[in-house]
Formats: C-alpha cells, structure tokens, sequence
C-alpha cells in the first residue's frame, strides 16, 4: 500500500519536475522567438499591436541593411579574436607548462598574484592602458595603430587573458603523469625539448578550451573595445550597440544586427559545446 | 631545495608574462590609484597631489549616490535571482531526466551571447510603453489580463528590472556549476545516510547541501565580481541615462564626456576596492585549500 503510494507521489515529482523545466525552456527561448520573428518583418508590420506575432510577409530586407551596416565590425571582431586568442594560447600553455611541471621557488604566489589578474575590474586599469597606448602611438609614430586600433586592442585582451589561460592549462597539465616528464628528463631532454616531444602533444583538449573561451571572450567584450578603438576599428559589439542606439534604427534591423553579431559564438557553442562548457567550469572549479 | 640550474629556465620561460602581468594589472592598478589621488580634473593640467581628497569629494554627488544605490539593487537582484533559478534548475535535474542535455543546452547558450545583443533584445521586451504603445512583455501582460511595468525607467525598481536580463545570461552557468557540484557527491555518502534513517529530504540537508558550500561560494564570487563592474548590458539597454547609473557607467562618462581624469580614476578604484575586499581572501582561502589536498 505504501509502496503504490510512494510510487505514485514519485511518478507525480517526476512530472511536476518535467513541468517546471519545460516551462523554464519557454521563459528562456521568449527572447530568441523576439529577435527572429521581429528580424524577419517587414516594416509595414511594425505596428506595436502586431508585436508577438509571426510575420504576415517574410523578408530579409533589414538583414541586408544589418549586413551592411555591421560587416566591416564582424570583420575588424575576426581580426580581433582569431589572433587574440592564439597568442593567448600560446603565453598559457608555456605558463602553466612551468607552473605544473617545471616549478621554481615562490611559484604557488605568483600563481595566486596570476590569478587576481582574472578578477579585476577592468575600469581599474583602463584610463593608464589608453596612456600608456597613447604614448606607443607617438613613440613609434605608428598613428591609428596601439589606440584607435585593433593591434592595442589584441594587446590588452592577451595580457588580461594570461590568467584565465594559464589557469586552464594549468590545471589540465596537472593531471600529466610526473614520471612522463621525469622519463624524459632522463633521456637527456631540456625544458623546451621536454614541452616539445611531450607535453604539446597531449594538449589538444586544454587548447581547444582556451581558444573557444578566449575567442568568446573577445568577440563578445565591450568595455575594452570602446575605451581603445575608433570608428575605423570599432568591433562588432560596439557597430551594434551604435545601430540598436540610434533612434531611427527600426527593430527589424536592431535584432537583425543582434543575430547577426551573435551568430560566430552561436555556432561555437552548438559544435563545441563540451569545450566551451570545460573553460567554463575552470574559472570555478580550480584543481 | 633543488639547484637553480633545474628551475631557472622555467622561470625564464615565465618571465615574460610575469612583465606583462607586473606592468598591466599592478602597475597600471597603481597607476591608476595614483592619477585618483591627484586633481588633474582636466586633459592639460599635471595634477597635484591631493591625497584622498576625491575619494570624499565624490560622496557630495548626488549621481554617485544614485550610481552606487543602483550597484546594490542591481547586485542584490542579480546575484539572489541567479543563484536561487541556477540551484533550482540543477536540482531539478541532477537525478537525470530525459533530454537531459538538451534542457541544459538551452538553460546555457545565453552565455554564448554578447551583453550588447542581450541588451538590445531586453531592451524590447522591457519597452515601458503601456497600452496601444505597448510592446514586448507589456504587451504580451495586457493579452494576459496582467499589470504592464514601466520596467527599467521604473524610479524605485528600474535596477531590478534591469537585472532580468542578467538574470537570464547567467542562471545556466549557476545551473552548470551546481549539477557539477550534485553530481560530485559520492553515491555512498547518499546512500550512507539513508541506511542511518534519513529520508530523501534528510539526505539532501545533511550531506547534498554542505557538500555544495564550495560550489555556492565560487557561483556567489563569480556573479558579484560581474555585478560590481556591470557595464555592457547597462549601455545597450539604455545608454548613459542617470535613472540607470552605475559606478561603472559613470566613469566611462567622467572620462568621455567630462574629461575627468582624476574623477574616472576615483570611481574605478572604487569599483576596483569593491571587488578585491571578496575576491582576495577567496583566492587566499582557494589556493590554501588546493595546497592542503
């Protein structure tokens, strides 16, 4: 008797359960039905009273005015990320090389020191960063090219990425065997030959993290790339954030833009999801 | 201690993020402070030392007082709302339930958008517009029979409006974090307690939920740090209004708009100060506990 009702109360936890995250699934998706419904209307429809509904016509008119208006921001945010996030690649995986396996004296502080790095509130350093690339404009007489331009932007987002990278790798070498290393040791190999022959080549997962996370990363920033970049430089998010801010920007074309920006680490997250889910449990999970 | 020979090349191998790390985020930290405790309120002048003579100065601004109201709303709203829909999810499915992995895909892919396009949708959807101008979910509560808002451009309640948005990003990565956390503790330490006489309840409050204490604290320290410093989403939904300031919003003005070195400077090193009074011990307490293991 006890047990059928057990039973019972347990099949009706598992709907109710069901209930509430299919529920949830629908509160979390009001936003993407928003931006695709609204993108696909043409501005005959834009009548508030036809807010929710699905267009009565189906066009790609403000897609092609969005594509005009963001590519050359998609473009100068492909010359941000995909460089950005290799070179953030390569500092990480020779630190957390070192920091795992090859340690010197005070290793653990200055990995703690790396580490509030990650934490910062960027405003912190932002006003001596756009002096700092100020004066290598002038002194390299490169005008347009450290402030006002993507290789400062590609600078600071490196430098500030070396925490969260060597945290990653880090992390991911501890779990190399010692006696790998040490074998190789005794072979005769060096650090860099060691880095070389061994351990690069069993880094493919923690590379993968490190570039997914730092492209997403860069693709989506904002602060950094209104303080230090310019009209001619400006990424994507910022093109965006202009076209949405303009009053005369009609909404078709806002959630168009806003797809549009998106898609890139959209499509990441779909096809690496397991990676991108790994960077991110490593900002929390240490060790 | 091993000799120097062993350990000097991979200190050298380091050396040059050491530089960077020195430069870009202690010096520049310093720098930083600095510049705010001078009274270069202008591009031109060379600022002289005033001590923390802005640091005080600034609490005569009725704007910072709103900026800072706003932060604790905000913070407050974000961080609870996060943590509480994140926990449920999590604990909804930590049993395992069919589609899982769908379920969990659509609680996360918000992550893989920019602040800038969530502000723009948000935006819509909390337009304040009411009645026959009303849009997005006003528009959809009229339909409903339920009361429309004035949302984000409400004067009491517009930074807890404004926290739905953040809500929304962040609450599967809580959900990500806490499934990790439930699905860490041991099966026996489960079954353990029942065979001591706990019910399912009991099992939850006396070995799930301590065990998820560590879990709890990185979710809180991860959402507060990005709530102290909120920016993006502030200025896509809407802009450099004053009814939702922040401290980090009106920096970006001071800087900008008033040409306030010094004033920019004061506020982020309060912003900077608001952050580093949690995130330093947690990094001390997280790094000790790693040595203990």
């Amino acid at each position: 008797m006890t047990a059928v009702s057990a039973g019972r109360r347990s099949t009706v936890f598992a709907w109710t359960r069901f209930g509430v995250l299919i529920a949830f699934v629908v509160v979390f998706l009001i936003p993407i039905y928003v931006l695709l419904v609204t993108s696909f209307k043409p501005l005959t429809e834009a009548d508030p009273s036809q807010a929710w509904n699905l267009p009565q016509t189906w066009t790609t008119e403000a897609w092609q005015v969005a594509w005009e208006k963001l590519a050359p921001g998609l473009w100068n945010s492909v010359l941000l990320a995909v460089p950005g996030s290799l070179l953030s690649c390569a500092l990480g995986s020779m630190n957390g090389y070192v920091l795992s396996k090859w340690r010197f004296p005070g290793a653990d502080l200055l990995f703690t020191l790396f580490l509030f790095g990650m934490f910062i509130p960027y405003q912190g350093v932002m006003i001596p960063l756009v002096q700092l690339l100020v004066g290598l404009n002038d002194l390299t007489g490169l005008q347009g090219v450290f402030y006002g331009g993507i290789p400062g932007l590609v600078l600071a987002h490196v430098v500030y990425g070396i925490p969260i990278a060597t945290l990653i790798f880090r992390n991911y070498y501890v779990t190399i065997p010692d006696e790998l290393i040490e074998a190789s040791r005794v072979d005769g190999a060096g650090m860099l030959r060691t880095y070389w022959s061994v351990v690069l080549p069993v880094s493919a997962p923690a590379i993968a993290v490190v570039i997914i996370w730092q492209f997403t990363s860069l693709w989506n920033d904002f602060l950094f790339a209104v303080f230090l970049t310019g009209p001619t430089s400006w990424p994507a998010t910022v093109m965006l954030n202009n076209i949405a801010g303009a009053q005369a920007t009609p909404y078709s074309q806002q959630m168009a833009a806003a797809i549009l920006s998106s898609i890139p680490t959209m499509l990441i997250y779909i096809l690496l999801g397991r990676f991108f889910m790994r960077g991110l449990m490593a900002g929390a999970l240490k060790g | 201690m091993r000799r120097a020979r062993t350990w000097l090349p991979g200190l050298l191998l380091v050396t040059p993020s050491i530089i960077l790390i020195a430069v870009f985020v202690y010096g520049m930290l310093g720098w930083n402070f600095r510049l705010a405790m001078t009274d270069k309120h202008d591009e031109v002048s060379e600022g002289e030392f005033v001590g923390l003579q802005n640091f005080i100065d600034i609490w005569d601004q009725p704007r910072w007082h709103l900026s800072v109201q706003h932060a604790i709303v905000f913070t407050v709203v974000f961080v609870l709302g996060a943590l509480v829909l994140g926990w449920l999810l999590a604990f909804l499915m930590e049993k395992g339930i069919r589609g899982e992995g769908t379920f969990r895909a659509i609680y996360l892919f918000p992550m893989a958008i920019s602040f800038v396009a969530t502000g723009i949708v948000w935006r819509w959807l909390m337009n304040s517009g009411t009645d026959e101008r009303a849009v997005g979910l006003n528009r959809l509560f009229d339909t409903l029979g339920l009361p429309q808002w004035q949302w984000f451009r409400d004067p009491d309640w517009g930074m807890a409006a404004m926290a739905l948005p953040a809500v929304w990003q962040m609450s599967g990565y809580v959900m990500a974090l806490f499934l990790a956390g439930f699905r860490g503790v041991p099966e026996e330490l489960r079954e353990a307690a029942r065979v001591d006489g706990c019910n399912e309840w009991g099992v939850y409050r006396h070995v799930v939920l301590p065990l998820l204490r560590p879990v709890t604290l990185s979710a809180l320290i991860i959402l507060g740090h990005i709530s102290l410093k909120v920016f993006d989403l502030i200025v896509a939904v809407s802009g450099k209004q004053i009814i939702t300031d922040v401290p980090a919003v009106f920096m970006w003005v001071a800087v900008f708009d008033s040409h306030d070195p010094a004033k920019g400077a004061t506020i982020a090193s309060y912003i900077v100060l608001s952050v580093a009074i949690f995130v330093i011990p947690y990094l001390i307490w997280s790094v000790r506990k790693e040595r203990r293991q």
